[in-house]
């Protein structure tokens, strides 16, 4: 199979989809998009096109990145540029679609933004909105963009030529380009990625392995499942490229159960390459020969460490072991193994096309090219994005996300998931870089970022993370599996108004063992959510033991809820909505809550349209 | 304990089981690597792993049962009980959490009186918790069976429980 006729010939069907004579519309349908109700919209589409007896184009596409916005669909008359709308309804749906593909009104009160053509009267450019100015995709070029079930409309894109060019390469050239790119691992340890390829590309003996690390087991983190189900390809090419350059012929790609419809596009994506010469023993008739599997995770955190992957890959339980020997000499059934993060290979792909120097060009001196990050929690604009290294955490939080929603205080900004740490407003000047977020005690990670709030108690938040990591740990261990307990127990009783003085202490001391102590890297970053709160939030820890109080309304013990009898109108929502009977109070006059009753549930709290109830 | 999987056995391996593992038997060779695959394929088909099942993986891939078991019990995907028609999967995940999913989580375990890992007496129901769907744009985030919803709120997630008791009932009127 000759790539420059495949080229063609997907540049070609590209190219008429560009200049398609009929409608184009294009459906986000990731799972995000499909969680907030991407098939409805679809169906709608698709009716609303009949209904108007019109010949159209309907693609599913990946995540644009804007994912508070979805469900979101972007309609293109011929000729014109693309318009996108979002939070779609299926009502809404029909109305754009008949407003603008019959009546050629494309009703620009509802649109977000438009791509292609402009300008529009009064719809801004896709990349002047604000969450997307400061963006720069790399690892997402394609996201949003492409039918992630088309491999030529990767192929048209730039797709392979990376691969192409990798193969008139000898090895040792390719892991060059790799190591001037500056690209580290994007899994969270941040380790330079062409170096650790040397390694395995050194290593004695014949059978060797690459691993695609899918197993994105961080809370908060949705980078990766994002990049499988919009662009697979990406990612697939970066992975026979990293083939290529350490010298092995079968790969596996590790990803975690929860994550289906990424694992369909998958196993698509696998049976396009393998149609296309990508895949087998010649790869478009080099001396190149790779095949992968898939292995489905199965429902453990600990397996996303390394050695407990390639334990799962062989059919035993996720248990890690120590190093030396390191994968590179000694990985999956004792051979050099090579393993990578989803958003590394996506990377290593666009290096390869663009070069080694283009990629150098963004991002910091000692932390090059972009990140991904998924912005959840509270903040007014959720979703996929990617930011140049470099960039401040303000710069994300505010400019990018819009601050946080509904008029509270920002209070805190969590990354790294269960290893990382939560990051006070005051140093929200801070660089987004490894060496930085490490300096403030907390890790890149892979890119989970929670923005927390004023209702955020930030010693239920280590909490949390203890009782998840106390229950992933694999055990085998003692100070993981038993420090993480105590820590657990310790900060239920802080939670729970029975904490001492001296918890505190004993907090830092297990804290300390836990890190010091602990087989991999699972054990060794449990403290970190539970340090930097202490460093950052010292206060609530006391507020909570020696006041008894937490001031965010979170841990049950320590607050109740009041009705100001000065605010509260007597509407008589709080009454209605309590499913205990504790709110009572006549029509029209100050209600009260019956503090026995109360199970504190918070739902008069939440539905207080003139915020007369408050935690005291 | 003996005597328990021995009365198991007895019980009959019922027509169900024994359709799947002869179709196990033709896609799997029997190599220890294809042991969790093994165990996935299993409880896509009957919904959990009966006992009864480890074994006979055990026989065919010609590893301990402790090695089986171990390795089962290792994982949270698998289930030991059986589970009702509709799973319920309230995501426990960081943004999840942050937005309110533990009181979402409450709510649900209320209104249907069972706690995670249990099913109702209806059998109609099993609620599970997930650490984190990976969805978190769309947080709180409940998955009921394949399908996903995001921004939910306290009543829209019973509401969406409420739907399925009456479709359910309505099929046996």
């Amino acid at each position: 199979m000759d790539f420059t006729l495949i080229k063609e010939r997907a540049e070609k069907n590209w190219k008429a989809l560009e200049n398609l004579r009929q409608p184009l519309i294009q459906v986000g349908m990731g799972t995000c998009g499909k969680a907030a109700g991407a098939d409805e919209i679809y169906a709608a589409a698709k009716q609303t096109l009949k209904q108007m007896n019109l010949l159209g184009r309907i693609l599913k596409v990946g995540c644009i990145g804007t994912c508070y916005l979805e469900p979101i669909m972007a309609v293109r008359n011929p000729g014109g540029p693309f318009i996108y709308y979002g939070n779609l309804t299926a009502k809404r749906t029909e109305e754009i679609l008949l407003s603008y593909l019959r009546d050629g009104d494309p009703k620009p009160e509802w649109a977000v933004c438009f791509t292609g053509e402009g300008p529009v009267d009064g719809i801004p450019r896709f990349e002047d909105l604000p969450m997307i100015k400061p963006q720069v995709r790399i690892a997402l070029r394609n996201c949003g963009i492409i039918d992630p079930e088309n491999i030529e409309h990767y192929i048209a894109r730039g797709g392979y030529n990376g691969l192409m060019r990798a193969l008139q390469m000898n090895s040792g050239e390719v892991i060059q380009e790799i190591k001037d790119s500056g690209l580290r691992g994007r899994g969270g340890a941040g380790f330079p990625t062409g170096m650790k390829w040397e390694f395995a590309s050194k290593a004695p003996g014949q059978t060797k392995y690459i691993i695609c690390n899918a197993d994105e087991g961080d809370p908060g983190a949705f980078m990766d499942r994002s990049l499988l189900e919009g662009d697979p390809h990406s990612v697939l090419e970066g992975m026979l490229i990293g083939a290529y350059a350490i010298g092995c012929n079968e790969g596996y790609i590790y990803i975690r159960a929860e994550y289906p419809l990424a694992i369909k596009r998958l196993e698509t994506a696998l049976v396009q390459m393998k149609e296309n010469g990508f895949l087998g023993r010649s790869i478009l008739g080099s001396q190149f020969g790779f095949q992968i599997h898939i292995k489905e995770g199965a429902g453990a955190f600990v397996c996303g460490e390394e050695t407990a992957l390639m334990a799962s890959i062989a059919g035993g339980r996720g248990m890690p072991r120590s190093r030396p020997p390191f994968p590179a000499n000694k990985g999956l059934w004792g051979n050099p193994t090579n393993i990578n993060n989803v958003e590394t290979l996506a990377n290593v792909s666009a290096i390869l096309t663009q070069g080694a120097k283009w990629f150098a060009g963004f991002g910091t001196e000692k932390s090059k090219g972009t990140k991904t990050f998924a912005l959840a929690g509270k903040v007014e604009r959720t979703g996929l994005i990617e930011v140049p290294m470099g960039i401040r955490l303000k710069e994300i939080i505010h400019d990018i996300g819009g601050g946080v929603a509904k008029g509270k205080k920002v209070k805190a900004v969590q990354t790294g998931g269960p290893s990382g740490g939560c990051i006070p407003t005051d140093l929200f000047d801070l660089t987004v870089d490894y060496e930085s977020l490490a300096g403030a005690g907390s890790i890149m990670g892979s890119g989970g970022m929670v923005v927390m709030d004023e209702d955020t108690c930030m010693v239920d938040i280590p909490r949390y993370f203890l009782s998840f990591t106390a229950e992933e740990s694999c055990g085998k261990c003692m100070p993981c599996r038993l420090g993480t307990r105590q820590m657990l127990d310790i900060l239920n009783e802080i939670c729970e108004g029975k904490g001492t003085v001296e918890d505190l202490e004993i907090l830092k001391d297990v804290s300390e063992t836990v890190q010091k102590g602990s087989l991999c890297g699972l054990g060794q970053t449990v403290p970190n959510p539970v340090q930097t709160t202490l460093r950052y939030f010292r206060s609530e820890y006391e507020a909570h033991i020696l006041g008894k109080r937490c001031e965010a309304g979170v841990c049950k013990p320590l607050f109740h809820y009041e009705i100001d009898p000065e605010t509260c109108n007597g509407c008589g929502v709080c009454s209605k909505k309590c499913s205990v009977g504790a709110v009572t109070g006549e029509k029209k006059k100050p209600h009260s809550i019956e503090p026995d009753r109360c199970t504190k549930c918070g739902v008069c709290y939440e539905d207080c349209k003139f915020h007369a109830i408050h935690i005291c | 304990m003996e005597q328990a999987i021995y009365q198991e056995l007895s019980v009959g391996s019922g027509p169900g089981i024994e359709d799947l593992f002869n179709e196990i038997n033709k896609e799997f060779k029997g190599r220890p690597d294809e042991l969790i695959p093994m165990l996935q394929r299993v409880q896509r088909a009957l919904g959990f792993l009966p006992e009864q099942a480890l074994l006979e993986i055990a026989r065919l891939t010609r590893l301990s049962a402790a090695r089986v078991f171990g390795t089962a019990t290792f994982y949270a995907q698998f289930r030991f009980q059986p589970a009702g028609k509709y799973i319920i999967r309230v995501c426990r995940g960081t943004a999840c959490h942050v937005k309110g999913s533990d009181r979402i989580l409450d709510t649900i375990e209320d209104y249907l009186q069972v706690a995670p890992g249990q099913m109702t007496p209806d059998g109609l129901f099993t609620i599970e918790t997930v650490a984190c769907f990976g969805s978190c744009a769309l947080a709180p985030i409940m998955v009921i069976n394949d399908s996903v919803y995001g921004s939910l709120n306290r009543s829209r997630a019973l509401k969406l429980l409420d739907e399925i008791r009456v479709r359910e009932e309505g099929l046996f009127k």
